[in-house]
């Protein structure tokens, strides 16, 4: 069974249709990279799938681990695995990084009826996956991404990652602003996760990422649509040729 | 985009957990005031000649603001006109206990301040913190005392310290709240029925936090205490108040002062966690709360440091102050004030610097949500003669939905030329962005709101006792719930 398929959707933003009918189809243990250019429905389509409420789907169905992701709320989608590496990591004040995160691990444990973790459970764990991203551990005793630099806040998306193990992880634009050694880093902790039971959707404006994080499929959305899918050769290809070559065939003929 | 402004608005109202009625049998005076019930309460309380003339010259004053314009007007608060002859001015408990002794006290009360949480059995002594309760007009129970006795601090309700200490009471009630200082401090004076006393002698520390737990049980009763706490020479005290009262239709008065005095190189550190009935969803009964609380930094080297945590009542008219006398005097005023459903608050503090290098700081977190309405007030005033005088203010707002709103008045009065001024305000609202964030990680949207509204808050629990800064997150997330879908 498919961990997540995607079928026809439509969604809608303050009116503005976005999404113009997407479909794709991941599978447990793949990793798939949506490229596209700007303003094409990228961020649209990844928060959409983590059911942010201002973001209106219009038309289609999504099945997530055969459950219908469309009706749930975001918190439930959390739950159930879904992971957001958002292009824009939002800043928190007051809220220290290391608290937050325990609070967050512990709601899922409890929606999944587990126990909640101690501090003492929390931190070796917790210790390990930020030597993990060469995260320094005075940032932690911080408030969340408060005063983070972008690259800081990226890769403390990651951290979270790795903490909150997702089944279905989607990370978006989490390469821009990055330099060459925070993507190496960034692309060490996404390969870390690969796992047979996890399915990674990886949104990236430049193929210079799938250099270190291997795609096993490659998709040009344009205009809010899928117009091209292929294997890693794909994005190598975009590179060379630029989007204006996908958007022209995007053009109804 | 409607979705998630209706979820941010749709402000269901959490019910209130302190909302249940004690049964006891009450000894009340008639409703109404005039100069025969003074003399009534006054003589109920066996008092001293010279409380009942302070009460009684208390009483024309009021009476004389009251046939001029009654209430203050400037603050930002609306409510229906008080009936003040329509008030009972007096209610206790009947037989009320020999003070000291639990045993005595009507298991009904004593029930009542268990299932408030509150210590006062013997077993819970091991908390560490003495406690005085009062409930409805007086004080039931007063803990720890012969500890504190060993080291010369009295703690005790304020009719006693009336009986057994009334030169103390003499000297300093009213010298830094007069009878004549505004028309509910007069309304007070006049009919205050107890309260807390504290005296801390020279030199002594005060080895636990001293706590006060008010309680308005009585129906159609006003609650009027009055504190006043004495730090001598180099003294230090640390003292905490809180306050409930059952869920009622009408609306009842609490007109409270608070009197603190601080000698030479004496701290006080004055904490409140106020969640009195707040009304319902439609604004519906709840506390009206008007009170005034004032420190005076007599002595040089004294600090008087205010922290307040408002969550409760439907109207909060509250302005705790400082008047910084003594040279290098410090005062300090962190308060977080909520206003939720249809709640009114109207707080802020005065800080007056008249002796030289005298200092201030004041940080304040107002949190608006569902229709309430949070306004910030506060006052410096650098005297002539406060050379080197320093101020530091910060003013926070968060606005949780669209309907709420949050108002700054922030007064500066400088007339010395060496003060230091330093003064930042923002107004944010919590975010869609950021809920949405928090929820992508699996917290419950009260959770995510939670969460924001503490980490907000955090400079001002931080300056909390560890005990009651625990209680003040938790009671902001209780007085949240439901504030969001
Ligand atoms: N709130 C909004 N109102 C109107 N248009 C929006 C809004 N948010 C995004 N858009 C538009 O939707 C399109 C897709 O945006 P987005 O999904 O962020 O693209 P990408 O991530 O591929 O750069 C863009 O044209 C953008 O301007
Ligand atoms: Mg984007």
């Amino acid at each position: 069974m498919a961990l997540l398929e995607i079928e026809d959707l439509h969604a809608s933003v303050d009116g503005h249709q976005i999404l113009k009918g997407v479909n794709l189809v991941l599978n447990a243990g793949e990793v798939h990279s949506i490229m596209g250019p700007n303003g094409s429905g990228k961020s649209t389509l990844a928060q959409v799938l983590a059911r942010r409420e201002s973001y209106e789907v219009t038309q289609g169905r999504v099945l997530y681990a055969g459950k219908d992701l469309l009706q749930m709320k975001p918190e439930e989608a959390a739950c159930e695995g879904v992971f957001l590496a958002f292009q824009y990591p939002v800043e928190i004040p007051g809220i220290g990084n290391a608290y937050f995160l325990r609070s967050a691990m512990n709601a899922i444990r409890k929606y999944r009826g587990e126990d909640e973790l101690d501090a003492m459970d929390f931190l070796p764990v917790f210790r390990e996956r930020l030597k993990l991203l060469e995260m320094d551990d005075a940032l932690m005793s911080r408030s969340l991404n408060e005063g983070f630099s972008g690259g800081e806040k990226k890769r403390n998306e990651i951290l979270q990652m790795a903490m909150l193990e997702p089944r279905l992880a989607i990370l978006d634009e989490t390469d821009s602003g990055l330099d060459i050694d925070a993507l190496k880093i960034v692309a060490e902790g996404v390969n870390a996760l690969r796992s047979s039971q996890r399915a990674f959707l990886v949104i990236t404006h430049y193929q210079r990422l799938l250099n270190y994080i291997a795609p096993d499929f490659v998709h040009v959305l344009v205009d809010g649509k899928i117009v091209r899918s292929g294997g890693p050769e794909l994005a190598l290809e975009l590179e060379e040729k630029g989007y204006g070559w996908t958007e022209a065939e995007a053009q109804p003929a | 985009m409607s979705t998630s402004v209706e979820t941010i608005r749709d402000l269901a109202q959490q019910e209130y957990k302190w909302g249940f009625v004690t049964k006891i049998d009450e000894d009340r005076v008639p409703k109404g005031l005039n100069e025969e019930i003074v003399r009534l309460i006054s003589a109920r309380k066996g008092e001293p000649e010279f409380m009942l003339e302070w009460r009684l010259k208390a009483l024309r004053h009021w009476q004389s603001l009251e046939r001029k314009d009654a209430e203050p007007k400037w603050a930002n608060i609306t409510y229906g006109p008080i009936d003040y002859q329509d008030i009972v001015y007096y209610s206790a408990p009947k037989q009320r206990p020999a003070i000291d002794s639990l045993e005595s006290l009507d298991p009904e009360i004593l029930r009542t301040y268990e299932k408030l949480g509150i210590p006062l059995e013997e077993q819970k002594r091991l908390a560490g913190v003495a406690v005085d309760a009062v409930f409805d007009s007086v004080s039931v129970a007063t803990t720890f005392k012969s500890k504190l006795a060993e080291m010369g601090v009295i703690f005790c309700s304020f009719s006693e310290a009336v009986q057994k200490h009334p030169d103390l009471v003499r000297k300093y009630l009213g010298s830094v709240v007069p009878y004549t200082d505004n028309f509910f401090a007069s309304l007070n004076a006049a009919v205050f029925t107890d309260g807390s006393f504290v005296y801390v002698p020279k030199g002594v520390r005060c080895p636990m936090e001293l706590s006060t737990y008010f309680r308005i049980n009585a129906a159609e009763t006003g609650q009027f205490e009055r504190t006043l706490i004495v730090a001598d020479e180099g003294a230090t005290v640390s003292y905490l108040e809180g306050c409930t009262a059952p869920i009622r239709d009408e609306n009842q008065l609490h007109a409270a002062v608070v009197e603190l005095v601080a000698l030479d190189n004496a701290q006080i550190k004055y904490s409140t966690v106020q969640n009195w009935y707040p009304g319902d969803k439609e604004g519906r009964g709840g506390i009206y709360n008007f009170v005034t609380k004032r420190g005076k930094c007599v002595g040089v080297n004294s600090k008087i440091s205010w922290t307040q945590v408002e969550t409760g009542s439907a109207i909060t008219w509250k302005y705790p102050s400082c008047i910084l006398q003594g040279e290098n005097s410090v005062g300090e005023f962190y308060s977080v004030a909520l206003t939720n459903n249809r709640q009114q608050a109207d707080t802020g503090t005065k800080m007056i610097h008249i002796g030289k290098n005298t200092r201030s700081t004041i940080v304040t977190k107002g949190i608006s949500a569902g229709r309430g309405q949070n306004t910030y007030r506060g006052q410096v005033k650098i005297m002539k003669s406060a050379t080197g005088a320093r101020n530091y203010t910060q003013c926070d707002s968060l606005l949780i939905g669209d309907r709420c709103g949050a108002h700054t008045f922030p007064y500066i009065d400088v007339r010395n030329s060496t003060a230091r001024m330093e003064h930042e305000a923002s107004t944010s609202r919590i975010g869609e962005n950021q809920l949405f964030y928090l929820r992508q990680r699996g917290l419950k949207t009260e959770e995510a709101v939670s969460m924001i509204v503490n980490g907000f808050c955090k400079t001002v629990f931080r300056e909390l006792p560890m005990e009651f800064a625990v209680e003040a997150q938790k009671l902001l997330g209780v007085s949240l719930e439901g504030s969001v879908g």
